[in-house]
């Protein structure tokens, strides 16, 4: 066990990253007053084990209010699955690396997986679930399901938001372009060429209309 | 098929597979179906998803996804050595942290590679779990192991499995006089290639959620064969299979590494059994570097011959192949089918590591095989002088040579090869290969590909009319991502005449009619013509009562535009829905009609294959090494082509994926620690949006005569076949030296450059 340990220690996991996030990005400002205070301990025959204090925070999601109690260390995407079973917004690497989480906040596309919920705390946040307006589709989900720009679907969530955020913004894009602005997201079926399309029909349709 | 069911991380899953899809026997039908003269509406044309809009509004449930009331989350704890014996283990801390329902232990005596499961524990949450894992004591004794080839096959070097580590792969193949082949040729060449070991990484990472009520147990689970999990789990957990539901309504990829009931299932069902709570296990991206497959590397030698003309004379191909402590692939297939080569003679070795055990990955073996042979041939025809297509072209095949020596019931290969060298230009490859100038150069190569992509005898699948005429297609099929509802609708649609938004289709339960795993381009061969014959049944009975209705005779009825007309008076018709009503007032359609199909097979005496032929454009960075793929055209022979954007995509994918393999995709093994240094998506390398080429997928227009009654093949693992060869012959084309080894990663390049320099 004992050499178990060493070697989990060794590779960057997830729970390193957050930790590394909660002791230097965070720690001159936040951590102080979030994470040092009340701390709380588990007992266990192994040892105490920290539990830090939860905090009240309110996101407005597909614009609707919420408000809850989060950890400090949840994600945005755990809130997100677990807590407000937004499940669209899916989970692939954990760590940044595929963008299947991704989502807007405040109109901007963030990875959900590397977002702290209590960093996220009154901002406005979109998922894919939010994209339809009265029942009629987004004209990129539109366009996704004419052009076929998915196979198993698992990572459409995230290339639709991504889409949408990079169409907001160029409004007529070539196609290098839009290879760019979706590179942060990771397709293993290897549709992009069906992806491009989409996006290019679709910047056609949110022109027109 | 059940006995076949069961692989786990480490049982042999590719000598599964192989078992099941070299088997070429098949059930004779009593009729040979003519399936040539249809003239369809729907099928061969574009159908977008019907199940799209539930995958672009997120609603579509995958495993992931599942929820239940009072669920628990399982972990696994795995050994991190290479190789070790698990003297002793202490669950009792895990068990008392509060929150930890269950914790079982998975292993007892050696384990052998790092990665593989040693116990489990389900806890109120996943957090919780983590630190459950933790608490649990093992003691290992470690012991020596060997993680790379070179290392495994050294002598004395430590035994992964109780037998040696270098073992004889399948039956050797020989046909001919391998050396009187070579005497007979004007040029004989021996060359080396390399494969690394590539791990599938589907983006849906491997989960199960299990759930018992009494002694029924019913599982979620994140699989390309709900069939297998059931039968696998019964033999398991030693219950009847009829106890057991798998249920899979979408997935997130899975590329062979799905095919059957996994460890963590198992784990999940006691887990959930000893809390009395559903349990659901989803591994983690690093896990899935580890222990749920990968495709075998290959060291492959092959010595061949040929004539000045361009005729072969001999080729033989001597192989060492890993898929850790699982069995290497097959790769010799291509060598033995693809050509007419009177000598050939193989030769092939599994080569035992302690790291995880292989799985089917799309197109186990042929990957591996293609890019050897065809850029062996390459060089051949570069040294005679030949044009490389020519040279394919001169040893073309019509009949199965390596094996039965039965004609191909179709083959469109030539086909491909016009088509394809059309589109892609092929007069403007270098002549002379490396004859252009300067520090960026271009090149164009090619490679021919073949695949079984047959249907399985036996497939079941069941139209279901209701009285006020909905229809229902039904199949225990499952969708990975190749739109097996949209084709079912669309079978179903064409035979009804209806739309295929008219269909509900149910697939993705163990509850529906019987059909195999989703592996080995089977789906689309066995399901479509099961269906489409419980399609047929369903119209004959509405022609049937049409034709009373319109007081004619029922060969008279033309069935289309949702409506029964009288062929030779098309003025004279009853709309669908107005036969569905009579028939349900006059008393006649009380209940739901259920319409029985099957896919009964083929006739012997022929052989079913897929053939297509991929041609590639590169740029070389002569500097730096850098590959960009520019453009990829891929041309295939599918039979009849059932929905065409969707087979489009397939082979679009097929091609993003064969690059991955070309230039990126490598497992990487640390000798010193026994682990895989990358075992996530930054590291391990796959190709990205901007390594993405123009990609012109083609599909030529045949149908095959006799496989089934609708004359398809399968498109799942074809195009992923030619890819990497055609990318590698049009590298050499670029600068003139062969690389022979992938992935081409830019210092690769260099290497060859030096090669060349050094000449």
């Amino acid at each position: 066990m004992e050499k178990a340990k060493k070697r989990k220690r060794k590779t960057f996991t997830r729970r390193d990253f957050l930790k590394g996030f909660g002791g230097g990005a965070l720690s001159a400002t936040v951590a102080p007053r979030l994470l040092a205070q009340d701390i709380d301990s588990l007992r266990t025959k192994k040892g105490n084990i920290p539990l830090y204090s939860k905090k009240q925070i309110s996101l407005t999601v597909n614009e609707k209010k919420f408000s809850l109690v989060v950890e400090p260390r949840e994600t945005l995407l755990h809130v997100l699955r677990e807590r407000l079973n937004l499940t669209g917004t899916k989970m692939t690497c954990a760590r940044g690396e595929c963008g299947a989480c991704t989502v807007l906040l405040d109109g901007n596309p963030v990875y959900s997986c590397l977002y702290l919920a209590v960093r996220a705390d009154g901002k406005k946040i979109t998922t894919v679930e939010g994209l339809e307006t009265k029942e009629k589709l987004h004209p990129v989900q539109q366009a996704f399901i004419e052009k076929d720009g998915y196979q198993c679907g698992f990572c459409t969530p995230g290339f639709i938001i991504s889409s949408v955020a990079f169409l907001n913004k160029n409004k007529n894009p070539n196609l290098e372009e839009t290879k760019n602005a979706l590179s942060g997201n990771l397709c293993r079926c290897g549709n992009y060429s069906k992806i491009y399309e989409a996006v290019t029909a679709a910047s056609k349709n949110m022109r027109r209309s | 098929m059940a006995k076949k069911a069961y692989f786990s991380d480490t049982e042999d899953a590719n000598l599964l597979y192989y078992e099941e899809f070299r088997d070429k026997k098949t059930e004779e039908p009593e009729v040979v179906p003519s399936p040539e003269k249809d003239k369809f509406e729907i099928i061969g044309k574009s159908t977008p998803r019907i199940d799209g809009k539930k995958i672009v509004t997120g609603r579509a449930p995958y495993t992931h996804d599942v929820k239940l009331r009072g669920m628990l989350y399982g972990k696994i704890l795995r050994s991190p050595h290479a190789c070790a014996e698990v003297i002793s283990m202490d669950l009792s801390p895990a068990q008392s942290l509060p929150g930890v329902k269950a914790a079982i232990q998975l292993k007892k005596g050696r384990a052998k590679y790092a990665g593989e499961q040693v116990a489990a524990v389900a806890a109120v949450d996943e957090r919780t779990a983590e630190q459950a894992l933790k608490l649990i004591k093992v003691e290992y004794k470690s012991l020596p192991f060997a993680v790379t080839e070179e290392k495994a096959m050294k002598e004395g070097a430590p035994q992964v499995h109780d037998r040696p580590n270098v073992q004889p792969l399948y039956d050797k193949y020989t046909r001919g006089d391998i050396e009187k082949g070579f005497k007979e040729a004007d040029l004989v060449l021996e060359h080396t290639y390399k494969t690394a070991v590539e791990i599938h990484h589907p983006a849906e990472t491997h989960g199960s959620v299990a759930k018992w009520e009494g002694e029924r147990l019913t599982v979620w689970d994140s699989t390309q064969a709900i069939f297998n999990v059931r039968d696998g789990l019964a033999r398991v957990l030693k219950i009847p299979a009829s106890r057991i539901k798998v249920i899979k309504q979408y997935m997130g990829g899975g590329f062979g590494s799905k095919l059957g009931v996994n460890d963590y299932t198992v784990a999940a069902a006691m887990l959930a059994k000893r809390a009395n709570k559903p349990v659901k296990i989803i591994l983690s991206r690093k896990e899935n570097s580890l222990c749920v497959g990968n495709r075998p590397s290959s060291m492959q030698t092959i010595k061949g011959g040929v004539k000045k003309d361009g005729t072969l004379t001999a080729l033989y191909l001597k192989n060492y192949t890993s898929g850790g402590i699982g069995t290497g692939d097959y790769c010799a297939e291509p060598i033995i089918d693809v050509y007419k080569c009177p000598n050939v003679k193989v030769e092939e070795y599994s080569v035992f590591t302690n790291t995880g055990a292989s799985r089917p990955t799309r197109a186990p073996g042929h990957v591996q095989g293609t890019f050897a042979l065809e850029g062996f041939l390459e060089e051949l025809a570069n040294k005679i002088n030949l044009d490389p297509l020519e040279l394919r072209k001169k040893n073309y095949s019509t009949k199965n040579v390596g094996d039965t020596e039965i004609p191909y019931s179709s083959k469109g290969l030539d086909k491909c090869y016009q088509i394809g060298a059309d589109k892609i230009g092929w007069k403007r490859r270098n002549k002379e290969p490396g004859e252009g100038k300067g520090k960026v150069r271009r090149g164009l190569g090619m490679a021919s590909q073949i695949w079984w992509g047959v249907g399985r005898a036996g497939t079941l699948a069941d139209i279901k009319l209701h009285p006020d005429g909905s229809v229902e297609a039904i199949c225990g099929t499952q969708d990975i991502g190749c739109g097996t509802r949209t084709y079912m609708a669309t079978v179903t649609a064409e035979t009804l005449g209806l739309k295929a938004k008219d269909i509900t289709v149910k697939i993705g339960s163990t509850e529906y009619p019987w059909c195999g795993s989703s592996g080995g381009s089977t789906t689309t061969p066995s399901v479509a013509p099961a269906i489409r014959d419980a399609a047929l049944k369903a119209a004959d009975y509405l022609k049937k009562m049409a034709a009373e209705k319109l007081e004619i005779k029922a060969d008279d009825i033309s069935i289309g535009d949702r409506k029964f007309s009288n062929k030779n008076n098309p003025a004279q018709s009853i709309g669908y829905k107005k036969l569905l009503d009579e028939l349900r007032k006059e008393r006649r359609l009380r209940r739901e009609k259920v319409f029985h199909g099957e896919y009964i097979g083929r006739p012997s005496g022929f052989a079913y294959n897929t053939f297509g032929a991929h041609f590639a454009e590169v740029e070389v960075d002569t500097e730096t090494g850098q590959v960009k793929v520019l453009k990829v055209v891929g041309v295939h022979e599918i039979g009849r082509l059932i929905n065409k954007i969707t087979a489009e995509s397939q082979i679009i994918g097929g091609i993003t994926q064969g690059v991955s393999t070309a230039l990126f995709e490598e497992r990487v093994m640390d000798d010193t620690t026994g682990n895989v240094t990358n075992p996530n998506l930054r590291d391990y390398k796959i190709a990205t949006s901007l390594d993405n080429p123009e990609i012109i997928p083609l599909i030529v227009d045949m149908v095959d005569p006799r496989i089934n009654i609708l004359g398809a093949k399968g498109v799942g693992e074809p195009p992923r076949i030619p890819p990497a060869g055609a990318i590698g012959n049009a590298v050499y084309n670029a600068i003139g030296v062969h690389v022979r080894e992938i992935p081409m990663t830019p210092d690769k390049i260099l290497r060859a450059l030096k090669r060349k320099e050094v000449g």
